[in-house]
Protein backbone atom coordinates (compact mmCIF):
# COMPACT_ATOMS: atom_id res chain seq x y z
CA UNK A 1 0.00 0.00 0.00
CA UNK A 2 3.02 2.16 0.59
CA UNK A 3 4.39 1.60 -1.88
CA UNK A 4 1.33 2.67 -4.29
CA UNK A 5 1.45 5.57 -2.43
CA UNK A 6 5.02 6.62 -2.63
CA UNK A 7 4.87 5.74 -6.63
CA UNK A 8 1.65 8.53 -6.73
CA UNK A 9 3.66 10.63 -4.98
CA UNK A 10 6.47 10.63 -7.37
CA UNK A 11 4.74 10.92 -10.30
CA UNK A 12 2.98 13.71 -9.13
CA UNK A 13 5.90 15.66 -8.51
CA UNK A 14 6.05 15.85 -12.26
CA UNK A 15 4.20 19.55 -12.96
CA UNK A 16 2.84 17.64 -16.46
CA UNK A 17 1.00 15.16 -14.69
CA UNK A 18 -0.29 17.82 -11.87
CA UNK A 19 -1.75 20.01 -15.06
CA UNK A 20 -3.15 17.12 -16.60
CA UNK A 21 -4.79 16.30 -13.39
CA UNK A 22 -6.31 20.07 -12.94
CA UNK A 23 -7.77 20.26 -16.40
CA UNK A 24 -8.82 16.66 -16.20
CA UNK A 25 -10.73 17.01 -13.07
CA UNK A 26 -12.12 20.45 -14.00
CA UNK A 27 -13.91 19.12 -17.58
CA UNK A 28 -15.12 16.16 -16.26
CA UNK A 29 -16.69 18.71 -13.19
CA UNK A 30 -17.92 20.82 -15.92
CA UNK A 31 -19.08 18.42 -18.64
CA UNK A 32 -20.93 16.40 -15.83
CA UNK A 33 -23.05 19.66 -14.93
CA UNK A 34 -24.34 20.39 -18.35
CA UNK A 35 -24.40 16.77 -19.07
CA UNK A 36 -27.58 16.44 -16.82
CA UNK A 37 -29.70 18.73 -19.10
CA UNK A 38 -27.93 17.78 -22.49
CA UNK A 39 -28.86 14.03 -21.72
CA UNK A 40 -32.55 15.20 -20.64
CA UNK A 41 -32.48 17.39 -24.34
CA UNK A 42 -31.64 14.34 -25.95
CA UNK A 43 -28.22 15.85 -27.00
CA UNK A 44 -25.95 13.33 -25.70
CA UNK A 45 -23.85 13.19 -28.50
CA UNK A 46 -23.38 16.82 -28.79
CA UNK A 47 -19.45 16.11 -28.81
CA UNK A 48 -18.79 14.16 -31.04
CA UNK A 49 -21.29 16.09 -33.92
CA UNK A 50 -18.90 19.10 -32.50
CA UNK A 51 -15.88 17.21 -33.08
CA UNK A 52 -16.92 16.61 -37.10
CA UNK A 53 -17.78 19.71 -37.27
CA UNK A 54 -14.62 21.38 -36.47
CA UNK A 55 -12.75 18.81 -38.61
CA UNK A 56 -14.85 19.98 -41.73
CA UNK A 57 -13.64 23.55 -40.28
CA UNK A 58 -9.99 22.48 -40.12
CA UNK A 59 -10.23 21.24 -43.67
CA UNK A 60 -11.51 24.64 -44.78
CA UNK A 61 -8.31 26.25 -42.95
CA UNK A 62 -6.58 24.53 -44.54
CA UNK A 63 -7.95 24.75 -48.01
CA UNK A 64 -7.42 28.42 -47.10
CA UNK A 65 -3.54 28.17 -45.88
CA UNK A 66 -4.15 29.32 -42.63
CA UNK A 67 -1.15 28.34 -40.65
CA UNK A 68 -3.07 28.56 -37.20
CA UNK A 69 -6.53 26.66 -37.80
CA UNK A 70 -8.16 27.95 -34.58
CA UNK A 71 -9.37 30.90 -36.32
CA UNK A 72 -11.91 29.22 -38.45
CA UNK A 73 -12.35 26.27 -36.08
CA UNK A 74 -13.42 27.78 -32.41
CA UNK A 75 -15.75 30.28 -34.02
CA UNK A 76 -17.25 27.95 -36.59
CA UNK A 77 -17.55 25.26 -33.67
CA UNK A 78 -19.27 27.23 -31.41
CA UNK A 79 -21.85 28.91 -33.49
CA UNK A 80 -23.15 25.22 -34.54
CA UNK A 81 -23.14 24.31 -31.35
CA UNK A 82 -25.54 27.42 -30.80
CA UNK A 83 -27.38 26.60 -33.34
CA UNK A 84 -27.93 22.60 -32.58
CA UNK A 85 -28.24 23.73 -28.52
CA UNK A 86 -30.86 26.47 -29.64
CA UNK A 87 -32.91 23.91 -31.01
CA UNK A 88 -35.68 23.85 -28.36
CA UNK A 89 -38.25 21.14 -28.17
CA UNK A 90 -40.76 22.83 -30.47
CA UNK A 91 -38.89 22.64 -33.70
CA UNK A 92 -39.75 20.28 -36.58
CA UNK A 93 -35.67 18.51 -36.65
CA UNK A 94 -35.02 16.66 -33.21
CA UNK A 95 -32.05 17.42 -31.65
CA UNK A 96 -30.66 14.02 -32.38
CA UNK A 97 -31.24 14.14 -35.63
CA UNK A 98 -29.74 17.61 -36.23
CA UNK A 99 -26.51 16.71 -34.78
CA UNK A 100 -26.53 13.62 -36.93
CA UNK A 101 -26.99 15.84 -39.95
CA UNK A 102 -24.61 18.63 -39.26
CA UNK A 103 -21.96 16.32 -38.36
CA UNK A 104 -22.07 14.18 -41.08
CA UNK A 105 -22.57 17.26 -43.72
CA UNK A 106 -19.54 18.73 -41.79
CA UNK A 107 -17.31 15.30 -42.34
CA UNK A 108 -18.43 14.99 -45.94
CA UNK A 109 -17.46 19.07 -46.52
CA UNK A 110 -14.23 18.01 -44.91
CA UNK A 111 -13.56 15.02 -46.75
CA UNK A 112 -14.58 16.39 -50.51
CA UNK A 113 -12.22 19.66 -49.66
CA UNK A 114 -9.31 16.98 -49.04
CA UNK A 115 -9.85 14.94 -52.25
CA UNK A 116 -10.10 18.19 -53.91
CA UNK A 117 -7.04 20.05 -52.15
CA UNK A 118 -4.99 16.77 -51.65
CA UNK A 119 -1.67 18.97 -51.29
CA UNK A 120 -3.15 21.47 -48.79
CA UNK A 121 -1.89 19.62 -45.12
CA UNK A 122 -1.44 16.58 -43.01
CA UNK A 123 -5.43 16.75 -42.43
CA UNK A 124 -5.67 13.06 -41.08
CA UNK A 125 -3.60 13.85 -38.71
CA UNK A 126 -5.78 16.79 -37.04
CA UNK A 127 -8.89 14.46 -37.89
CA UNK A 128 -7.00 11.93 -35.05
CA UNK A 129 -6.78 15.47 -32.66
CA UNK A 130 -10.04 16.33 -33.31
CA UNK A 131 -11.17 12.86 -31.52
CA UNK A 132 -8.40 12.24 -29.25
CA UNK A 133 -7.25 15.90 -28.43
CA UNK A 134 -4.65 17.67 -30.62
CA UNK A 135 -2.56 17.84 -27.47
CA UNK A 136 -1.60 14.80 -26.05
CA UNK A 137 -2.71 15.08 -22.37
CA UNK A 138 0.57 14.72 -20.59
CA UNK A 139 1.72 17.59 -22.93
CA UNK A 140 -0.64 20.13 -21.56
CA UNK A 141 1.51 23.64 -20.82
CA UNK A 142 0.42 26.30 -17.76
CA UNK A 143 -1.30 28.53 -19.62
CA UNK A 144 -3.28 25.62 -20.97
CA UNK A 145 -4.19 25.36 -17.33
CA UNK A 146 -5.23 28.48 -16.68
CA UNK A 147 -7.14 28.59 -20.00
CA UNK A 148 -9.05 25.74 -18.61
CA UNK A 149 -9.25 26.80 -15.08
CA UNK A 150 -11.04 30.13 -16.27
CA UNK A 151 -13.43 28.33 -18.76
CA UNK A 152 -14.45 26.38 -15.50
CA UNK A 153 -15.04 29.10 -13.36
CA UNK A 154 -17.13 30.82 -16.35
CA UNK A 155 -19.08 27.64 -16.56
CA UNK A 156 -19.47 26.72 -12.65
CA UNK A 157 -20.75 30.34 -12.24
CA UNK A 158 -23.38 30.50 -15.18
CA UNK A 159 -24.13 26.88 -13.88
CA UNK A 160 -25.26 28.21 -10.15
CA UNK A 161 -26.45 31.26 -10.75
CA UNK A 162 -29.06 30.25 -13.70
CA UNK A 163 -29.45 26.38 -11.84
CA UNK A 164 -33.42 27.32 -11.14
CA UNK A 165 -34.31 28.66 -14.95
CA UNK A 166 -31.88 25.44 -16.10
CA UNK A 167 -34.23 23.27 -14.52
CA UNK A 168 -37.72 24.81 -15.10
CA UNK A 169 -36.76 25.32 -19.15
CA UNK A 170 -35.24 21.83 -19.27
CA UNK A 171 -38.64 19.97 -17.36
CA UNK A 172 -40.73 22.62 -19.43
CA UNK A 173 -39.61 25.09 -21.52
CA UNK A 174 -43.19 26.32 -22.85
CA UNK A 175 -44.48 26.94 -19.47
CA UNK A 176 -41.51 29.10 -18.49
CA UNK A 177 -42.06 31.01 -21.88
CA UNK A 178 -45.33 31.71 -20.60
CA UNK A 179 -45.49 32.81 -18.40
CA UNK A 180 -42.49 35.42 -19.03
CA UNK A 181 -39.40 33.74 -18.67
CA UNK A 182 -36.81 35.04 -21.00
CA UNK A 183 -36.26 31.45 -22.18
CA UNK A 184 -34.65 32.26 -24.97
CA UNK A 185 -32.02 34.02 -23.31
CA UNK A 186 -31.08 31.46 -21.14
CA UNK A 187 -31.18 28.95 -23.68
CA UNK A 188 -28.71 30.90 -25.49
CA UNK A 189 -26.64 31.27 -22.48
CA UNK A 190 -26.63 27.71 -21.85
CA UNK A 191 -25.79 27.20 -25.33
CA UNK A 192 -22.49 29.58 -25.54
CA UNK A 193 -21.14 28.22 -22.19
CA UNK A 194 -21.59 24.45 -23.35
CA UNK A 195 -19.91 25.34 -26.60
CA UNK A 196 -17.05 26.52 -24.48
CA UNK A 197 -16.25 24.06 -22.52
CA UNK A 198 -17.13 21.42 -25.18
CA UNK A 199 -14.94 23.67 -27.71
CA UNK A 200 -12.01 23.96 -25.13
CA UNK A 201 -12.61 20.48 -23.95
CA UNK A 202 -12.17 18.89 -27.02
CA UNK A 203 -8.68 20.65 -27.89
CA UNK A 204 -7.09 19.63 -24.58
CA UNK A 205 -8.67 15.98 -24.23
CA UNK A 206 -10.48 14.66 -26.97
CA UNK A 207 -13.85 14.14 -28.21
CA UNK A 208 -14.56 10.69 -27.53
CA UNK A 209 -13.81 11.47 -23.58
CA UNK A 210 -15.70 14.80 -24.09
CA UNK A 211 -19.38 12.66 -25.26
CA UNK A 212 -18.17 9.93 -21.94
CA UNK A 213 -18.46 12.98 -19.64
CA UNK A 214 -21.42 14.86 -20.90
CA UNK A 215 -23.35 11.14 -21.19
CA UNK A 216 -22.25 8.56 -18.04
CA UNK A 217 -22.45 10.85 -14.99
CA UNK A 218 -25.79 11.96 -15.75
CA UNK A 219 -27.00 8.77 -16.59
CA UNK A 220 -25.07 6.76 -13.75
CA UNK A 221 -26.98 9.20 -11.17
CA UNK A 222 -30.29 8.76 -12.90
CA UNK A 223 -30.76 5.19 -12.43
CA UNK A 224 -30.83 5.64 -8.06
CA UNK A 225 -31.72 9.70 -7.99
CA UNK A 226 -34.98 10.70 -8.50
CA UNK A 227 -34.66 14.97 -7.92
CA UNK A 228 -33.14 16.99 -10.49
CA UNK A 229 -30.68 18.27 -7.69
CA UNK A 230 -29.55 15.20 -6.32
CA UNK A 231 -28.62 14.12 -10.07
CA UNK A 232 -26.89 16.68 -10.61
CA UNK A 233 -24.99 16.87 -7.24
CA UNK A 234 -24.12 13.12 -7.89
CA UNK A 235 -23.33 13.24 -11.10
CA UNK A 236 -20.95 16.21 -10.30
CA UNK A 237 -19.16 13.79 -7.70
CA UNK A 238 -19.45 10.38 -9.71
CA UNK A 239 -17.53 12.81 -12.27
CA UNK A 240 -14.56 13.91 -10.21
CA UNK A 241 -13.98 10.82 -8.52
CA UNK A 242 -13.98 8.38 -11.91
CA UNK A 243 -12.04 10.80 -13.42
CA UNK A 244 -9.48 10.83 -10.54
CA UNK A 245 -9.21 7.50 -10.30
CA UNK A 246 -8.80 7.15 -13.79
CA UNK A 247 -5.80 8.92 -13.66
CA UNK A 248 -4.19 7.07 -10.29
CA UNK A 249 -4.97 3.88 -11.96
CA UNK A 250 -3.28 5.26 -15.20
CA UNK A 251 -0.12 5.93 -14.25
CA UNK A 252 -0.20 2.91 -11.78
CA UNK A 253 -0.83 0.80 -14.66
CA UNK A 254 0.46 2.53 -17.80
CA UNK A 255 -3.15 2.25 -19.24
CA UNK A 256 -4.02 5.22 -21.60
CA UNK A 257 -5.27 8.64 -19.35
CA UNK A 258 -9.06 9.05 -21.42
CA UNK A 259 -9.68 5.37 -21.91
CA UNK A 260 -8.91 4.47 -18.40
CA UNK A 261 -11.59 7.77 -17.09
CA UNK A 262 -14.03 6.08 -19.77
CA UNK A 263 -13.93 2.59 -18.45
CA UNK A 264 -13.97 3.36 -14.66
CA UNK A 265 -17.00 5.81 -15.93
CA UNK A 266 -18.67 2.69 -17.14
CA UNK A 267 -17.89 0.27 -14.34
CA UNK A 268 -19.37 2.71 -11.80
CA UNK A 269 -22.31 2.87 -14.58
CA UNK A 270 -22.76 -0.31 -14.10
CA UNK A 271 -22.68 -0.75 -10.26
CA UNK A 272 -25.22 1.99 -10.02
CA UNK A 273 -27.40 0.19 -12.26
CA UNK A 274 -27.22 -3.10 -10.32
CA UNK A 275 -28.35 -1.35 -7.32
CA UNK A 276 -31.37 0.55 -8.92
CA UNK A 277 -32.01 -2.64 -10.13
CA UNK A 278 -31.88 -4.46 -6.52
CA UNK A 279 -33.69 -1.78 -5.13
CA UNK A 280 -36.61 -1.87 -7.36
CA UNK A 281 -37.91 -5.21 -6.24
CA UNK B 1 -63.58 45.92 -13.92
CA UNK B 2 -60.22 46.53 -15.45
CA UNK B 3 -59.35 44.87 -19.48
CA UNK B 4 -56.96 42.88 -18.54
CA UNK B 5 -56.55 41.33 -22.79
CA UNK B 6 -58.37 42.30 -25.93
CA UNK B 7 -58.73 39.93 -28.79
CA UNK B 8 -59.44 41.98 -31.62
CA UNK B 9 -60.29 40.29 -34.91
CA UNK B 10 -57.80 37.80 -34.84
CA UNK B 11 -57.03 34.89 -36.56
CA UNK B 12 -54.99 31.61 -35.37
CA UNK B 13 -53.47 28.89 -37.90
CA UNK B 14 -50.05 27.03 -38.56
CA UNK B 15 -47.98 27.21 -41.56
CA UNK B 16 -50.60 24.70 -43.01
CA UNK B 17 -53.38 27.31 -42.77
CA UNK B 18 -55.87 28.84 -40.48
CA UNK B 19 -57.90 27.31 -38.06
CA UNK B 20 -59.91 29.91 -37.01
CA UNK B 21 -60.69 33.72 -36.90
CA UNK B 22 -62.86 36.51 -36.37
CA UNK B 23 -62.01 36.12 -32.91
CA UNK B 24 -63.24 39.23 -30.95
CA UNK B 25 -63.50 39.28 -26.97
CA UNK B 26 -62.60 40.96 -23.79
CA UNK B 27 -61.46 39.55 -20.64
CA UNK B 28 -61.90 41.77 -17.93
CA UNK B 29 -60.23 40.86 -14.47
CA UNK B 30 -62.00 38.73 -12.06
CA UNK B 31 -63.75 37.29 -15.27
CA UNK B 32 -64.30 33.70 -15.40
CA UNK B 33 -64.20 32.98 -19.15
CA UNK B 34 -65.24 29.40 -20.52
CA UNK B 35 -63.97 28.46 -23.97
CA UNK B 36 -66.45 25.86 -25.80
CA UNK B 37 -65.97 24.28 -28.99
CA UNK B 38 -65.21 20.46 -30.43
CA UNK B 39 -62.21 18.77 -31.13
CA UNK B 40 -59.59 20.56 -33.26
CA UNK B 41 -61.53 24.18 -33.17
CA UNK B 42 -58.94 25.69 -32.28
CA UNK B 43 -59.10 25.91 -28.38
CA UNK B 44 -55.68 24.73 -27.10
CA UNK B 45 -54.21 27.33 -30.08
CA UNK B 46 -55.87 30.52 -28.79
CA UNK B 47 -54.71 29.49 -25.41
CA UNK B 48 -51.43 28.95 -27.08
CA UNK B 49 -51.89 32.29 -28.80
CA UNK B 50 -52.69 34.27 -25.42
CA UNK B 51 -49.44 32.95 -23.68
CA UNK B 52 -47.33 34.21 -26.66
CA UNK B 53 -46.36 31.03 -27.79
CA UNK B 54 -47.75 31.14 -31.02
CA UNK B 55 -48.59 34.64 -32.13
CA UNK B 56 -51.73 35.10 -34.50
CA UNK B 57 -51.68 35.23 -38.33
CA UNK B 58 -53.37 38.15 -38.03
CA UNK B 59 -55.26 40.67 -36.00
CA UNK B 60 -54.35 41.65 -32.67
CA UNK B 61 -54.20 40.57 -29.12
CA UNK B 62 -53.29 43.16 -26.19
CA UNK B 63 -52.54 42.89 -23.13
CA UNK B 64 -53.68 46.12 -21.26
CA UNK B 65 -52.15 47.98 -18.66
CA UNK B 66 -50.00 46.51 -16.61
CA UNK B 67 -50.81 42.68 -17.36
CA UNK B 68 -48.00 40.93 -18.41
CA UNK B 69 -47.35 37.57 -19.18
CA UNK B 70 -45.53 37.34 -15.96
CA UNK B 71 -49.42 37.42 -14.17
CA UNK B 72 -49.96 34.41 -15.50
CA UNK B 73 -50.34 30.70 -14.77
CA UNK B 74 -50.82 27.79 -17.49
CA UNK B 75 -51.98 24.86 -17.14
CA UNK B 76 -51.31 23.21 -20.54
CA UNK B 77 -53.51 20.38 -21.94
CA UNK B 78 -50.45 18.21 -22.26
CA UNK B 79 -47.20 17.98 -20.96
CA UNK B 80 -44.68 15.89 -22.94
CA UNK B 81 -42.39 15.52 -20.09
CA UNK B 82 -39.81 12.72 -20.79
CA UNK B 83 -40.36 8.82 -19.37
CA UNK B 84 -36.83 9.44 -17.72
CA UNK B 85 -37.20 12.73 -16.57
CA UNK B 86 -35.62 13.09 -12.53
CA UNK B 87 -37.71 15.70 -11.22
CA UNK B 88 -39.29 16.20 -7.58
CA UNK B 89 -42.88 17.47 -6.81
CA UNK B 90 -41.63 20.52 -4.55
CA UNK B 91 -39.04 21.24 -7.67
CA UNK B 92 -41.75 21.72 -9.90
CA UNK B 93 -44.34 23.47 -8.07
CA UNK B 94 -41.00 26.19 -6.71
CA UNK B 95 -40.42 26.11 -10.74
CA UNK B 96 -43.77 28.06 -11.09
CA UNK B 97 -42.13 31.07 -8.94
CA UNK B 98 -39.69 32.00 -11.63
CA UNK B 99 -41.40 34.32 -12.68
CA UNK B 100 -41.96 36.73 -10.25
CA UNK B 101 -37.89 36.07 -9.25
CA UNK B 102 -36.62 38.05 -13.07
CA UNK B 103 -33.09 37.86 -12.35
CA UNK B 104 -32.31 36.46 -9.03
CA UNK B 105 -31.12 33.41 -8.91
CA UNK B 106 -31.99 31.92 -5.88
CA UNK B 107 -35.72 31.27 -4.34
CA UNK B 108 -36.44 33.21 -0.84
CA UNK B 109 -37.99 31.55 1.29
CA UNK B 110 -41.22 33.23 0.80
CA UNK B 111 -41.39 31.56 -2.54
CA UNK B 112 -40.58 28.40 -0.26
CA UNK B 113 -43.58 28.95 1.73
CA UNK B 114 -45.94 29.72 -1.20
CA UNK B 115 -45.07 26.54 -2.87
CA UNK B 116 -45.79 24.86 0.28
CA UNK B 117 -49.05 26.31 1.05
CA UNK B 118 -49.99 25.92 -2.16
CA UNK B 119 -49.19 21.85 -2.31
CA UNK B 120 -50.84 21.70 1.19
CA UNK B 121 -54.10 23.41 -0.49
CA UNK B 122 -54.37 20.90 -3.37
CA UNK B 123 -53.65 18.03 -0.96
CA UNK B 124 -49.81 16.70 -2.63
CA UNK B 125 -47.71 17.72 0.80
CA UNK B 126 -47.50 13.81 1.33
CA UNK B 127 -46.06 14.03 -2.64
CA UNK B 128 -43.30 16.57 -2.28
CA UNK B 129 -40.30 14.38 -2.07
CA UNK B 130 -41.89 12.03 -4.89
CA UNK B 131 -40.61 11.69 -8.43
CA UNK B 132 -42.61 13.39 -10.83
CA UNK B 133 -42.33 10.57 -12.93
CA UNK B 134 -43.77 8.17 -10.58
CA UNK B 135 -47.15 9.56 -9.89
CA UNK B 136 -50.45 9.01 -11.67
CA UNK B 137 -51.79 10.93 -14.20
CA UNK B 138 -54.17 13.12 -11.47
CA UNK B 139 -51.18 13.83 -9.25
CA UNK B 140 -49.42 14.77 -12.23
CA UNK B 141 -52.49 16.94 -12.95
CA UNK B 142 -52.40 18.17 -9.40
CA UNK B 143 -48.65 19.20 -9.40
CA UNK B 144 -48.81 20.76 -12.59
CA UNK B 145 -51.87 23.16 -11.30
CA UNK B 146 -49.96 24.02 -8.56
CA UNK B 147 -47.14 25.00 -10.25
CA UNK B 148 -49.46 27.35 -12.08
CA UNK B 149 -50.77 28.60 -8.91
CA UNK B 150 -47.74 29.84 -7.69
CA UNK B 151 -47.03 31.52 -10.95
CA UNK B 152 -50.46 32.77 -11.52
CA UNK B 153 -50.87 36.50 -9.76
CA UNK B 154 -53.73 37.70 -11.61
CA UNK B 155 -54.82 35.30 -14.30
CA UNK B 156 -54.81 31.41 -14.63
CA UNK B 157 -55.49 29.42 -17.98
CA UNK B 158 -56.34 26.14 -17.89
CA UNK B 159 -56.34 24.09 -20.92
CA UNK B 160 -59.23 20.96 -19.72
CA UNK B 161 -57.65 20.79 -16.06
CA UNK B 162 -60.19 18.24 -14.98
CA UNK B 163 -58.73 15.55 -17.78
CA UNK B 164 -58.11 12.41 -16.01
CA UNK B 165 -59.45 13.44 -12.89
CA UNK B 166 -61.79 11.08 -10.84
CA UNK B 167 -65.47 12.99 -10.45
CA UNK B 168 -64.67 13.83 -7.04
CA UNK B 169 -61.57 15.54 -8.14
CA UNK B 170 -63.31 16.94 -10.47
CA UNK B 171 -65.22 18.64 -8.59
CA UNK B 172 -62.59 19.94 -5.92
CA UNK B 173 -60.66 21.39 -8.43
CA UNK B 174 -63.59 23.02 -10.09
CA UNK B 175 -64.54 24.80 -6.41
CA UNK B 176 -60.81 25.47 -6.20
CA UNK B 177 -60.59 27.30 -9.41
CA UNK B 178 -63.73 28.77 -8.54
CA UNK B 179 -62.47 30.15 -5.16
CA UNK B 180 -59.41 31.71 -6.72
CA UNK B 181 -61.72 33.64 -8.77
CA UNK B 182 -63.65 35.19 -6.08
CA UNK B 183 -60.37 36.18 -4.69
CA UNK B 184 -59.85 38.00 -7.86
CA UNK B 185 -57.88 35.69 -10.16
CA UNK B 186 -59.49 36.16 -13.85
CA UNK B 187 -59.77 32.23 -15.48
CA UNK B 188 -59.92 30.85 -19.07
CA UNK B 189 -60.62 27.43 -18.44
CA UNK B 190 -61.20 25.33 -21.67
CA UNK B 191 -63.08 22.99 -21.02
CA UNK B 192 -65.90 19.94 -22.59
CA UNK B 193 -67.90 20.10 -19.35
CA UNK B 194 -70.54 21.83 -20.18
CA UNK B 195 -73.10 21.81 -17.31
CA UNK B 196 -69.74 22.96 -14.92
CA UNK B 197 -68.74 25.40 -17.53
CA UNK B 198 -72.56 26.55 -17.15
CA UNK B 199 -72.18 26.42 -13.51
CA UNK B 200 -69.40 28.40 -13.23
CA UNK B 201 -68.13 30.60 -15.57
CA UNK B 202 -69.13 34.28 -16.04
CA UNK B 203 -68.24 34.24 -19.45
CA UNK B 204 -68.60 31.82 -22.45
CA UNK B 205 -66.26 31.91 -25.59
CA UNK B 206 -67.73 29.15 -28.10
CA UNK B 207 -65.36 28.86 -31.04
CA UNK B 208 -65.06 26.62 -34.24
CA UNK B 209 -63.66 27.84 -37.78
CA UNK B 210 -64.52 31.47 -36.44
CA UNK B 211 -65.91 32.69 -33.24
CA UNK B 212 -69.88 31.50 -32.79
CA UNK B 213 -70.21 33.43 -29.34
CA UNK B 214 -68.61 35.72 -27.12
CA UNK B 215 -70.88 37.11 -24.05
CA UNK B 216 -71.97 36.09 -20.85
CA UNK B 217 -73.38 32.84 -19.43
CA UNK B 218 -77.11 33.85 -19.54
CA UNK B 219 -76.48 35.74 -23.18
CA UNK B 220 -75.15 32.18 -24.24
CA UNK B 221 -78.18 30.30 -22.86
CA UNK B 222 -80.66 32.45 -24.68
CA UNK B 223 -78.59 32.30 -28.18
CA UNK B 224 -79.20 30.27 -31.14
CA UNK B 225 -75.35 28.73 -30.27
CA UNK B 226 -76.31 27.90 -26.75
CA UNK B 227 -79.49 26.08 -27.25
CA UNK B 228 -77.89 24.14 -30.23
CA UNK B 229 -75.03 22.81 -28.09
CA UNK B 230 -77.01 22.56 -25.28
CA UNK B 231 -80.13 20.26 -27.08
CA UNK B 232 -77.05 18.08 -28.45
CA UNK B 233 -74.98 17.43 -25.55
CA UNK B 234 -78.37 16.64 -23.48
CA UNK B 235 -79.40 14.45 -26.83
CA UNK B 236 -75.91 12.18 -26.24
CA UNK B 237 -75.99 12.39 -22.41
CA UNK B 238 -79.50 10.50 -22.39
N1 LIG C 1 -48.28 22.13 -34.04
C1 LIG C 1 -49.26 22.12 -34.97
N2 LIG C 1 -48.94 22.23 -36.29
C2 LIG C 1 -49.91 22.22 -37.23
N3 LIG C 1 -51.22 22.11 -36.97
C3 LIG C 1 -51.61 22.00 -35.68
C4 LIG C 1 -50.65 22.01 -34.61
N4 LIG C 1 -51.32 21.90 -33.44
C5 LIG C 1 -52.62 21.82 -33.76
N5 LIG C 1 -52.81 21.90 -35.10
C6 LIG C 1 -54.10 21.88 -35.79
O1 LIG C 1 -54.86 22.99 -35.37
C7 LIG C 1 -56.23 22.60 -35.18
C8 LIG C 1 -56.68 23.02 -33.79
O2 LIG C 1 -55.95 22.31 -32.80
P1 LIG C 1 -56.18 22.58 -31.26
O3 LIG C 1 -55.19 21.78 -30.52
O4 LIG C 1 -56.18 24.04 -31.02
O5 LIG C 1 -57.64 22.01 -31.02
P2 LIG C 1 -58.49 21.95 -29.69
O6 LIG C 1 -59.69 22.81 -29.92
O7 LIG C 1 -57.65 22.27 -28.52
O8 LIG C 1 -58.94 20.43 -29.66
P3 LIG C 1 -59.11 19.44 -28.41
O9 LIG C 1 -60.51 19.60 -27.92
O10 LIG C 1 -58.93 18.09 -29.01
O11 LIG C 1 -58.08 19.76 -27.40
C9 LIG C 1 -56.29 21.11 -35.44
O12 LIG C 1 -56.86 20.93 -36.69
C10 LIG C 1 -54.87 20.64 -35.43
O13 LIG C 1 -54.68 19.64 -36.39
MG1 LIG D 1 -56.93 21.26 -26.91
Amino acid sequence: MNEIFSSIQYYFSYPFVRYAFIVLILISLCSSLLGVSLVLKRLSFIGDGLSHVAFGAMAISAVAGLTNGTVITLPVTVISAVLLLRTGRNTKIKGDASIAMISVSALATGYILMNIFPSSSNISADVCGSLFGSTSILTLKESDVWLCLIMSLIVLSVFILFYNKIFSITFDENFSKATGVNSDAYNLIIAVVTAIIIVTAMKLVGSLLISALIIFPALSAMRIFRSFKSVTICSAVISVVCAGTGIIISLLFSTPVGATIVASNFVTFMIFSGISTLTSK
Amino acid sequence: MKEQIICRNAALGYEDGIVTENLNFTVNSGDYLCILGENGSGKSTLIKALLGLKPQVSGEIKFCGDFSSKDIGYLPQQTPVQRDFPASVREIVLSGCLSRMGLRPFYKSAEKKLASDTMKQLGIENLADRCYRDLSGGQQQRVLLARALCAAEKMLLLDEPVTGLDPHAQNELYELVSKLNRNGISIIMVSHDISSALKYASHILHISKKQLFFGTKLDYIKSSTGMKFLESEVASDE
